[in-house]
């Protein structure tokens, strides 16, 4: 049961959030190329190890946001809100 | 001999309690625990072994026993798994062994074990073959097991406890009570959590002096200051995981609140200070499975905390000096003891060779045990240099294996410590301590320090002891081969096993763990793991630190699901939602069901075709109809209609004030997600009108581009389904029922056309009213206040409309060509597909899912369509039935049946379809199958009644 620093509402346990996959991730134009929207729809860096990625806290405010996380070790860096 | 001894151990003799084991009546003492009160009964056969049916005994004094797993009754509560070493004894016990054939003292299947040779490890990957394993299987499996799930126990459990603290101990030895101790120096919050009914650890059956107490008084006094200084101490309760940033999962016992006894604890610690001591490590030879071959500690315990002297002839057998305590004790209670030790005289403490020759103990240095004699029980022990000697309990230890479990579940990596012959921590692992023997510490003073350290307290501070204890352990020699030498207790694993692994190559440790099992038993392999790396080192000529462990993973114990479920079930568990006006219904005759996770009419009476009597009334007389779990969702603000511009497919922008526009929400994969109605109640305010199932997913869609792409202080979103109750009345006469609720609405069409929505008031409270249709009637969507509905409900009652249930609404839309997302749409379902290309081809702004719409794959000619199906004959092609295309020599599904009804309106079935290529396969006859059934369909445009929408308006 991990921890996470909502930058809002302090630290709450890991069942009030919900993972919405890597931090980012740019829409590509309509312009792009089929090989470019694949990419957008199924491609993630999967970082084994430090990694930037989009939580939100659904049982909480609502908000998405940044959580700076390793993936290997479950250790938290730190949170902010999405640019 | 009664086993019981007249004085001493940590028993009430004055309280008297009557258990039954396997029917036959026994006695035993408050205090006791299951297997203290059978050896005190002389009860020596408390099971039969997994594979070979040998009788087994009590073995350990602890969590980690192999053998004494029984089948416990107390009242309500049911457990097919008590381990009789740990299960405080109670008046009334009815217990069982869990895995003879009759009794554990007389086990019809005992002839077995003669058969022991055919049934190695993997027997069953080389046996057992022919003509298939599945005939064997279940005849196999039922010789096997341990224990019997009984269907009727469904004791609940109560509800997780969660609780916080600045430092969490496990384990209250002297480590443990030393660490307490000094965490109560500061302000922090403390909690310290035992697995025994009493706080001591080891304490409380080996002598020690503590700041010039006997153990038990220094316990007693520490335990009292604890309690004044406000540690909370969880008794009866195992840590049985340690996850994540520093959470304890933790089991705890006698919960008299809790039907099954149990409560879990999910503990979040600042600092977990790991003080679980360490399990006695087992020496082999052959037939040591034998009952009355026990742990040395165990003998120990039992003797000093129960008052039960477990045998009268007795062969201590060790390698280190911690058993001496065990053959001084048992000498001095009157038992015969010779303690084979396998060092010789010059390594052993000279001071304890003459403390145990001085009592009277036969003292053997550089002997070991080779096998035990005798099949029920011990009756005779054969050593290493042929001398056999009389015995009934052979107490043996091999040395101590730290108890790493919670460090390793935490990450730490155990590193092997050839000196003391087994694991101990390794890595730091932040925000862990690991003390005591739990740390491979022997030393009493050492530990003591070191524990108080642990937790920021000065070494000064710590506890003193006099007590020496050099808990010396040899390394051991493998033992050799060619007799039955149990490594695995509980998994019925031998050397011999290991060998035909090593043999076959399977003989890295994790291959060597899954094809003898060895380790995988409901004990974790607690007194397996380390001699079966040391024979496997020996055997592959090894060194055992170069072989790694298998990983140590939650939970420490077995826990039952009643207890990890706590008080999520049934209705806590998915608490389904209910229609504001559900007593309404149920008084109406309403038959409910699960539609989405909210209970909805299905249908009202009892009639067999009330389904077709409601579909009658719908299109030619009115019907009313909850639509109450309908979505309202508002999306309020100058950047709302920007907001539904991206999110839909269909452009809502457009949308004028006052009118309602059907429309699709796509996936970024361009699949159809959802559909529903859009209202637009004014410039900057629209109502979302999405499929009830669906609600959750639409808010969370709506909000996530919100915060990704919009100014929040633009747009904001509302989610007002709960609030509000929104009843239709559809067919001919709903404008005519509709008017006589004087709403303050004109209902001119001119007015209020279909698709136009107006705001209306129901008594003194604002209501909406909108003409959207799902039957194909003219229809009217009325929303009041959630509180309000089963009174509007009442009103089109009075005025004469019959209730209609979903699925009769379901029979309606489909005669229509109305779609239900997820029934008549798929996973590749494209709006396209749907004959909806419009915005497709249209639209140059960004929405959700534009990329994918044309990809080659979007545009390829043989995709699934939405069509219509009819068929000659009155029965309803079945839903799901594959439409067959043979052109090609052989068969291939191209679609399949999503939606399909007896149409009472039209008089024919009529089916809703997904076919490749659609209605370009022309309206030839198609062939179905389903379950083996043929059926034949004509393809046709999926609308079958009104197309024009005349009826709209009727």
């Amino acid at each position: 049961m991990q921890q996470f620093p909502c930058p809002w509402c302090g630290k709450r346990a890991e069942i009030e959030f919900r993972y919405a996959g890597d931090a980012g991730v740019k829409r590509p134009e309509r312009s792009a190329d089929d090989t470019a929207w694949a990419h957008y729809l199924h491609f993630r860096k999967n970082a084994k190890g430090p990694a930037k990625e989009l939580w939100i806290h659904s049982a909480g405010c609502g908000r998405w946001f940044l959580l700076s996380r390793d993936t290997l070790t479950h250790e938290v860096a730190g949170s902010e809100p999405m640019a | 001999m009664n086993p019981r001894m007249a004085q001493g151990g940590a028993i009430d003799r004055t309280k008297r309690l009557s258990f039954v084991f396997d029917g036959v009546s026994y006695e035993g003492f408050a205090g006791d625990t299951i297997a203290s009160a059978l050896l005190a009964n002389g009860v020596r056969i408390i099971g039969r072994s997994f594979k070979y049916h040998r009788p087994r005994g009590i073995y350990s004094a602890g969590p980690e026993e192999p053998n004494a797993i029984l089948d416990l009754r107390h009242g309500a509560r049911h457990d097919p798994n008590a381990r009789a070493t740990l299960e405080p004894l109670a008046d009334g016990m009815d217990l069982r062994s869990i895995h003879a054939n009759g009794t554990a003292a007389r086990d019809r299947l005992a002839f077995v074990d003669r058969f022991a040779r055919f049934i190695p490890s993997a027997f069953y990957y080389k046996t057992f073959m022919w003509p298939n394993w599945a005939a064997y299987e279940h005849r196999i499996r039922s010789l096997a097991g341990l224990g019997r799930l009984d269907p009727a126990s469904r004791a609940a459990s109560a509800a997780h406890c969660h609780a916080e603290v600045d430092i969490c101990i496990v384990g209250s030895g002297p480590s443990g009570l030393a660490a307490a101790l000094a965490a109560t120096q500061s302000d922090k919050r403390v909690m310290l959590i035992e697995e025994r009914p009493e706080l001591g650890g080891s304490l409380l059956h080996r002598a020690a002096t503590i700041d010039g107490s006997q153990s038990a008084a220094w316990v007693s006094r520490v335990s009292q200051a604890l309690q004044d200084r406000g540690v909370q101490v969880l008794r009866r309760s195992t840590a049985v995981g340690l996850y994540d940033h520093n959470v304890l999962t933790v089991i705890q016992k006698d919960v008299p609140t809790s039907a099954n006894g149990e409560r879990l604890w999910l503990v979040r610690a600042g600092r977990i200070v790991v003080a679980t001591g360490a399990i006695e490590r087992p020496l082999l030879f052959a037939n040591n499975d034998r009952p009355g071959v026990m742990l040395a500690d165990a003998a120990l315990s039992y003797l000093r905390r129960y008052a039960v002297k477990p045998g009268k002839r007795v062969v201590v057998a060790t390698g280190n000096d911690s058993a001496y305590e065990t053959a001084l004790a048992l000498c001095n209670a009157g038992s015969v003891v010779h303690l084979a030790d396998t060092r010789p005289e010059s390594e052993i403490d000279p001071a304890l060779a003459a403390a145990v020759r001085g009592a009277g103990v036969d003292l053997l240095p550089a002997a070991r045990i080779d096998t035990v004699i005798g099949r029920r029980s011990v009756e005779a022990v054969a050593l290493d240099n042929g001398r056999r000697i009389a015995a009934d309990l052979v107490a043996h230890s091999g040395g101590w294996t730290p108890s790493l479990h919670l460090y390793c579940h935490a990450k730490g990596k155990p590193q092997w410590d050839s000196v003391a012959g087994g694991y101990r921590p390794g890595s730091k692992v932040a925000g862990i301590e690991t003390v005591g023997a739990a740390a491979g510490l022997w030393d009493l003073d050492a530990m003591l320090q070191h524990a108080t350290a642990s937790v920021g307290g000065q070494p000064g501070e710590a506890p003193r002891s006099g007590t020496k204890v050099r808990q010396w352990t040899a390394p051991l020699a493998a033992p050799g081969s060619g007799k039955r030498i149990w490594v695995d207790l509980q998994n019925d694993v031998t050397v011999s096993d290991i060998e035909l692994a090593v043999r076959e190559n399977f003989s890295a440790v994790e291959h060597l763990k899954r094809y003898t099992t060895i380790g995988m038993g409901t004990d974790q392999g607690k007194t397996s793991n380390v001699n079966a790396l040391t024979v496997l080192a020996a055997r592959t000529s090894q060194e055992i630190s170069k072989l790694g462990t298998t990983t140590f993973r939650p939970p420490y114990v077995p826990v039952s699901m009643a207890t990890i479920a706590g008080a999520e079930r049934g209705q806590l568990q998915w608490p389904i939602r209910r229609l504001p006006a559900e007593n309404t219904h149920r008084q109406e005759g309403a038959y409910f069901r699960d539609y989405g996770g909210v209970l909805r009419p299905a249908w009202y009476g009892v009639e067999a075709d009330a389904i077709a009597h409601e579909c009658v009334a719908a299109r030619n007389d009115a019907v009313v109809f909850d639509a109450s779990s309908l979505g309202k969702i508002e999306v309020i603000g100058p950047a709302a209609a920007a907001l539904l511009d991206f999110v839909y497919y269909t452009p809502m922008s457009s949308l004028g004030v006052g009118r309602a526009r059907y429309g699709l929400t796509l996936s970024e994969g361009g699949i159809v997600a959802d559909d529903g109605v859009v209202l637009r109640l004014a410039s900057n305010h629209f109502v979302v009108s999405c499929s009830s199932s669906h609600v959750a997913g639409m808010v969370a869609q709506l909000e996530a581009w919100r915060q990704d792409r919009f100014d929040l202080g633009q747009v904001f979103i509302h989610d007002a389904t709960a609030h509000w109750a929104t009843i239709a009345i559809s067919g001919p006469r709903s404008k005519r029922i509709v008017a006589g609720f004087e709403l303050g609405v004109d209902l001119d069409d001119a007015r209020l056309p279909h698709m136009g929505v107006a705001q209306a008031a129901f008594g003194s409270r604002s209501a909406r009213i909108a003409r959207v249709s799902f039957t194909g009637e003219r229809s009217y969507e009325i929303s009041v206040p959630a509180t309000l509905g089963a009174r509007l409900w009442q009103s089109a009652r009075d005025a004469g409309a019959s209730p209609m249930g979903i699925e009769a609404l379901g029979v309606l839309r489909a005669e229509k060509g109305y779609i239900y997302v997820g029934q008549d749409t798929d996973g590749e379902t494209m709006p396209h597909d749907l004959g909806m290309a419009g915005p497709r081809s249209k639209r140059q702004d960004s929405y959700v899912g534009d990329r994918s719409l044309i990809t080659p794959t979007a545009s390829k000619a043989n995709r699934k369509r939405l069509v219509g199906i009819l068929t000659d004959g009155s029965t309803p092609i079945p839903t799901g039935a594959h439409a067959i295309d043979s052109n090609a020599g052989r068969k291939r599904s191209i679609g399949y049946v999503t939606s399909s009804y007896r149409s009472v309106h039209l008089g024919h079935p009529i089916a809703l379809g997904l076919i490749e290529g659609g209605l370009h396969l022309g309206s030839t006859s198609v062939d179905f199958e389903h379950l083996g059934q043929s059926f034949k369909g004509r393809l046709v445009p999926p609308c079958f009644l009104d197309p024009k929408g005349v009826r709209l308006n009727a």
